[in-house]
C-alpha cells in the first residue's frame, strides 16, 4: 500500500475559503441577489393525488392587475411542424429533472406542465406577478375542473392487478414497464444460492422497512431567472448540478445550451435534494413568458412535499451461514417507492445493493429491486443515495445472523468483511456501465481498505467488549432503563466510476497567486476549500493565494456536480492535474532563470527549491514563485500567463469504509430511546482538512439519527402530507444530540489526489442500524421498521 | 401599496428610519434594507435562521411584525464585527470548522453572543440550550457548541 508523504497545506485545519463571507453574513446566497423589478413566481399545486384536468380557465387570473404571466399545460402543446420553428413558446417534451450526466439513466417521464396530476402538489399552473399577494390571489383565480382518478399509495398496491396506471401517457421514455407502474428494476444472481442454502448450518430470513425522510436543508429551494442584455437566459439557483440544470433547461424550454447561463452562488445545504432541477425550469419558463426577472422560492411545506425525499424501501433478506460464521449465500430484495416520477429511481436502489452487499465476502448473492410509481411525492437523491436504506436492512440482518450462530456481532463482521485486495463482486453486474474496469471478471478492485482498523479502533473508543457484557448483566435484572451497544460496518464510493467528470483551470497571476476555476459545486461541504488546498500544496503556496471561482457555467469548465461523494476525489483530481501542469510550466521558466534543470526543481513555501530542499539562488538571492510568475507574464521571451486546464474521469470508485457504534438507553415504560454516545471510525483515505471532514461526519450522524429515531413523512388517505413544516417534521436540535466521537483511520488511496477517497456520505448510513442493533442488545427484540419510535419500541416489548 | 408608515429603530448601533407596510414582518424589512445576514429558512418561526438580537434578546424576526420593532434596537450579524477584524465568536466558529453551508450560522452566532453576554462562563449544556431555537442540518451542533465554549473563554481572557 502506498504511504503518505509529508504535506504543507494538505492535512491542515485551515479556515474555509468562504468562511469569512459566511461568518459575516455577506449576501452570498441565491436569494441575496438584488431584486429590482423582480416578479414573484408561484406554482399552483394539485389538490388531488391522481387526476386529469378536464378544463382550466386562467382568464380571471390573467386579468388581475400586476399579473405578468400565467402558464398551464395548454401553453406547452405538442410540437406542430418541425421543431425549432418556435410556433409556440414551449413544446411538450419528456425530460427528467434528475441531475445526472447525459443521457440520464432516470426515466424521462416529466413535462414542463401536463394535464395529468400524479401526486398532491403536482404542477397545475404557474404565475408570475408583481407581489407575493398578487401571485397568491392569481392562483386562487385559476379555475380548474378535475376528473379525479383512483390513486395508489404503496408499491404493493401500485403493482396489484388492475391498479391505476400512473404514467399512461404514450410519450415517456426509458420507463421499465409503465403499464405495471414499474419505473426501474434489476435482478442479478451470482453463484448458486439454492445449493449454498442446502450446505448451510443456519438459514435466516428477515424483513425491514426504511421510511420516507427529508433532506431538511435550511435554505429552501430557490431560483432567480432573467434575460440579460444580450437576451440570454440567466438562472441563479441553489443547485448541486449547475451544468446539468443548464442542459435540462435547454431541453425543457427548447433553448440552445449556448443561450443559457447558470450561476450557483453559496448553497445553504443540498444533501442530494438539489441534485435535481426542482424549480429552475418553471421559474425560467415564467421569465421567458413575461420577459421579466422572476424569483421562485418554495415554502417549507412545498419543500417537504413537492421537492424530493429519500426513497422508502421494504426489504426481504435470506442468508445462509456456516456454524463457524462463514456466510454462504445472501439474497436481498428491495421494493422501492419511487413516488410520482422516477427521479434517480434506477440508480438509487442500484446503490442500495452495490454499496452494501460487497463489503461482505460471499460467493452466492442475489440482489433484486423493483422501483414502483405511486401517487406520493417524488423520491430522489439523498446523501448516501440508497445506501442508508440497504445498510439498515443488511446491518440489522447481519447482527441477527451472527446471533444465530452464537457469535459476537463484531467478531462476525471481522470474519466476513472485505480486506485490501478483495473484490467488489456486485457492481460490475448492475452498474450503469457494465464491466467497467473489471478486467479479471472477478469484480472491481478494493486496493485500500481500513475497515478492520475502523472496527477495532471504534470498538476500543466505545468500550465494546466491556459494555456488551456489562449491559447484558444489567438488562438481565429486568430494570426499567435497559442499556445497549450496537455496531455496523459501512462502505460507499468515491464518485461514479466512468461517468463523473471534472475539469479545472488554474492560472498564475504575476504575484504568484492563482485563480482556480472549477465547475464543482460546493454546497456547504467545504469542497472549494479542500480542492484549493490540493492546488496550494502542489504549487508550494498558501491557501490564501488560491482564489476559487465556482460556479458559473459561462466562466468555469464543465463538472458533473456535487454528488456521489465525488467532489474531493473527482474534482480534486482534475485540479491536481491542472496544478501539476502549471507547476511544470513554472519550473521551466525557473530553469531558464536559474540554469538548473527543470526536473531537479520543486516549489515549496513560495520558493523554487532544489530536490534536496535547498533554495535555488539567482544572483545570490533565493528565487521566489513571485519572481518566476512576473518573468513569465512580462519577460521578453515569455509574455504569457501560465494557465492550464485538466480533466479527470475515474475508471474506479474506491470505496471508503467505516464502522459506527451506538451506546443507548431505552426506557421500557415510555419506549423512548436515548442515544448516549456515538462513535464513527472512518477510512476516507487521506484527510485534507480534518476539522472540515470531521464536521461532515458529525452532520451526517445527526441526520442519520433523525432517520433512526424521529423523522418520517406521513400521508393521509387522500395523499396529503401530515407534516406541514419543521414544527412537525422534526430535525435533531443541539439539546438531545449524543456525545459524538470521530476517528479517522487514514489509508492512502493511490488513485486519489494525495491519497484521498471520500467522506461526505458514508457516515449517514450507520446511525439507524447501529441504534437498532443497540436496541436489540437492550431489549432482545428486533424492531424491523424505522423510525424507532416509542410506539414501535413498546409494541416490540408487547406493551401496546 | 400605499399606507406605509415610518419605522424608527436602531440597527447595529445606527438610528434608522424605514418605510414599511403594516403586514411587513421584521425579517422582510431587514432583508429589504440590505441586512442579508438575516436568513429565512421557514418563515414560520421553526428554524431560527432569522435570529437577531432584539434589545439584546435573541428572537426569530420572521414572527414579528415590523411595527412591533418601533424604537427597538436590533443587532444583526452585519453588526457583530466592525471592519476586517472578526468577533471572537466568528473566529472560534471558523477555527473549529463549525461553519458548513453557513445558512444557520448568523443566527447561531447571535444566539451565542446573547448567551456569552449574559453568562461569560457557559457550560456545554448552557451552550446547547442557547442553540435550542437554531436548527442546523450540517454540523450536528458538535463544532458550534465547541466554538461557543472556546469563544467564551477567549472573550473572558481578552478582558
Ligand atoms: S425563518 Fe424565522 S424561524 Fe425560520
Ligand atoms: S451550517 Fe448548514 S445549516 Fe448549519
Amino acid at each position: 500500500m502506498a504511504t503518505r508523504p509529508e504535506f504543507d497545506v494538505v492535512g491542515k485545519d485551515l479556515w474555509r475559503v468562504d468562511g469569512r463571507q459566511l461568518a459575516t453574513g455577506k449576501p452570498a446566497f441565491t436569494d441575496d441577489y438584488p431584486q429590482q423589478g423582480m416578479l414573484v413566481g408561484k406554482v399552483l399545486g394539485s389538490p388531488h393525488a391522481h387526476a386529469r384536468i378536464k378544463s382550466i380557465n386562467t382568464s380571471a387570473a390573467k386579468a388581475l392587475p400586476g399579473v405578468h404571466a400565467v402558464l398551464t399545460y395548454e401553453d406547452v402543446p405538442k410540437a406542430k411542424g418541425p421543431i425549432g420553428r418556435r410556433a409556440d413558446l414551449f413544446n411538450r417534451v419528456p425530460y427528467t429533472r434528475a441531475g445526472q450526466d447525459y443521457p440520464e439513466p432516470s426515466p424521462w417521464d416529466f413535462f414542463l406542465l401536463d394535464d395529468k396530476m400524479r401526486y398532491v402538489g403536482d404542477r397545475v399552473a404557474a404565475v408570475a406577478a408583481e407581489t407575493e399577494e398578487i401571485a397568491k390571489e392569481a392562483l386562487k383565480l385559476i379555475k380548474v375542473e378535475y376528473e379525479v382518478l383512483p390513486a395508489v399509495y404503496t408499491p404493493e398496491d401500485a403493482l396489484a392487478e388492475g391498479a391505476p396506471v400512473i404514467h399512461d401517457e404514450p410519450d415517456v421514455l426509458n420507463v421499465k414497464d409503465p403499464q405495471r407502474n414499474v419505473c426501474a428494476g434489476v435482478d442479478v444472481t451470482l453463484g448458486d444460492l439454492e445449493k449454498a442454502y442446502s450446505e448451510s448450518d443456519e438459514i435466516l430470513e428477515g424483513h425491514y422497512y426504511s421510511q420516507r425522510v427529508q433532506h431538511g436543508q435550511l435554505e429552501l429551494h430557490v431560483a432567480i431567472s432573467y434575460m440579460d442584455e444580450d437576451d440570454r437566459l440567466v438562472v441563479i439557483c441553489s443547485t448541486q448540478v449547475p451544468f446539468h440544470v443548464r442542459r435540462q433547461l435547454s431541453t425543457a424550454l427548447g433553448l440552445p445550451v449556448g443561450k443559457i447561463r447558470v450561476i450557483k452562488p453559496r448553497v445553504g445545504g443540498g444533501f442530494g435534494g438539489k441534485q435535481e432541477m426542482v424549480l429552475e425550469d418553471i421559474c425560467a419558463a415564467l421569465t421567458v413568458a413575461s420577459h421579466r426577472p422572476v424569483r421562485l422560492e418554495m415554502d417549507r411545506y412545498e419543500d417537504l412535499t413537492a421537492a424530493r425525499s429519500r426513497h422508502p424501501m421494504r426489504f426481504k433478506i435470506k442468508t445462509g451461514v456456516k456454524k463457524d460464521g462463514k456466510l454462504t449465500a445472501i439474497d436481498m430484495r428491495a421494493l422501492v417507492d419511487a413516488g410520482a416520477y422516477g427521479s434517480h429511481s434506477p440508480t438509487v436502489p442500484t446503490n442500495t445493493g452495490n454499496k452494501n452487499l460487497p463489503r461482505y465476502k460471499c460467493d452466492n448473492v442475489h440482489y433484486e429491486f423493483n422501483a414502483v410509481y405511486t401517487n406520493l411525492p417524488i423520491a430522489g437523491a439523498m446523501r448516501g443515495y440508497g445506501t442508508p436504506q440497504g445498510a439498515f436492512a443488511l446491518e440489522c440482518h447481519m447482527d441477527d445472523v451472527a446471533e444465530s450462530v452464537g457469535m459476537d456481532p463484531l467478531e462476525f463482521r471481522l470474519k466476513n468483511t472485505v480486506r485490501p485486495g478483495d473484490k467488489d463482486y456486485l457492481s460490475p453486474h448492475i452498474y450503469e456501465i457494465k464491466g467497467i474496469s473489471d478486467t479479471t471478471g472477478e469484480g472491481w478492485p478494493i486496493d485500500t481498505c481500513g475497515l478492520e482498523d475502523c472496527i477495532n479502533q471504534g470498538a476500543e473508543a466505545i468500550g465494546w467488549h466491556e459494555k456488551r457484557k456489562a449491559y447484558a448483566e444489567h438488562n438481565a435484572t429486568n430494570p426499567v432503563i435497559r442499556k445497549g451497544v450496537g455496531m455496523v460496518c459501512l462502505s460507499q464510493g468515491s464518485g461514479v466510476a466512468g461517468i463523473d467528470t471534472a475539469n479545472a483551470t488554474v492560472k498564475l497571476n504575476e504575484d504568484g497567486s492563482v485563480n482556480l476555476l472549477i465547475g464543482a459545486a460546493d454546497i456547504g461541504t467545504g469542497g472549494d476549500t479542500v480542492i484549493a488546498q490540493i492546488v496550494a500544496e502542489v504549487l508550494g503556496t498558501d491557501l490564501d493565494n488560491v482564489m476559487v471561482i465556482a460556479t458559473d457555467t459561462d466562466v468555469v469548465p464543465f463538472d458533473s456536480g456535487a454528488y456521489a461523494s465525488s467532489t474531493t476525489y473527482v474534482s480534486g483530481n482534475a485540479a491536481l492535474k491542472a496544478a501539476e501542469e502549471v507547476k511544470a510550466s513554472i519550473l521551466k521558466v525557473a530553469a531558464d532563470m536559474s540554469g538548473e534543470p527543470a526536473d531537479q526543481l520543486n516549489l515549496k513555501k513560495h520558493h523554487v527549491v532544489a530536490d534536496s530542499g535547498e533554495p535555488v539562488l539567482v544572483e545570490g538571492q533565493p528565487l521566489t514563485l513571485k519572481e518566476v510568475a512576473m518573468k513569465a507574464m512580462y519577460g521578453h521571451d515569455y509574455k504569457e500567463q501560465i494557465e492550464h486546464t485538466a480533466h479527470f474521469v475515474s475508471p474506479v470508485s474506491p470505496p471508503p469504509f467505516a464502522a459506527q457504534f451506538a451506546d443507548i438507553e431505552v426506557d421500557t415504560e415510555t419506549g423512548v430511546i436515548n442515544v448516549i454516545e456515538f462513535v464513527s471510525a472512518v477510512d476516507a483515505g487521506t484527510i485534507i482538512n480534518p476539522e472540515l471532514a470531521a464536521g461532515q461526519v458529525d452532520g451526517a450522524v445527526s441526520m442519520g439519527l433523525g432517520q433512526a429515531l424521529i423523522e418520517e413523512m406521513l400521508f393521509d388517505e387522500n395523499g396529503y402530507a401530515m407534516n406541514k413544516g419543521l414544527i412537525d417534521y422534526k430535525l435533531f436540535k443541539a439539546v438531545g444530540m449524543p456525545k459524538l466521537q470521530t476517528i479517522f483511520v487514514e489509508t492512502y488511496e493511490p488513485s486519489g489526489p494525495f491519497g484521498v477517497k471520500a467522506v461526505a456520505e458514508i457516515p449517514v448510513n450507520g446511525p439507524a442500524p447501529a441504534v437498532a442493533n443497540a436496541l436489540k442488545h437492550a431489549i432482545s427484540v428486533r424492531v424491523h421498521e424505522l423510525p424507532l419510535s416509542p410506539e414501535r419500541v413498546l409494541r416490540a416489548l408487547g406493551k401496546m | 401599496m400605499s399606507n406605509t408608515f415610518e419605522l424608527k429603530m436602531n440597527v447595529n448601533g445606527r438610528d434608522q428610519i424605514f418605510d414599511v407596510h403594516p403586514h411587513d414582518r421584521l425579517s422582510d424589512v431587514l432583508r429589504r434594507e440590505g441586512y442579508f445576514g438575516v436568513k429565512v429558512g421557514c418563515y414560520t418561526g421553526d428554524c431560527g435562521t432569522c435570529t437577531v438580537l432584539f434589545n439584546n434578546e435573541p428572537i426569530v424576526c420572521c414572527m414579528m411584525l415590523a411595527g412591533q420593532a418601533q424604537g427597538a434596537s436590533v443587532l444583526t450579524i452585519e453588526g457583530l464585527s466592525q471592519g476586517p477584524k472578526l468577533h471572537p465568536i466568528q473566529e472560534a466558529f471558523l477555527d473549529v470548522g463549525a461553519v458548513q453551508c453557513g445558512f444557520c450560522i448568523p443566527g447561531m452566532m447571535l444566539s451565542a453572543k446573547a448567551l456569552i453576554d449574559e453568562n461569560p462562563d457557559p457550560t456545554e449544556d448552557d451552550a446547547r440550550e442557547a442553540l435550542s431555537a437554531n436548527l442546523c442540518r450540517c454540523t450536528g451542533y458538535e463544532r458550534p457548541v465547541k466554538a461557543i465554549l472556546n469563544a467564551a473563554k477567549q472573550m473572558k481572557e481578552g478582558k
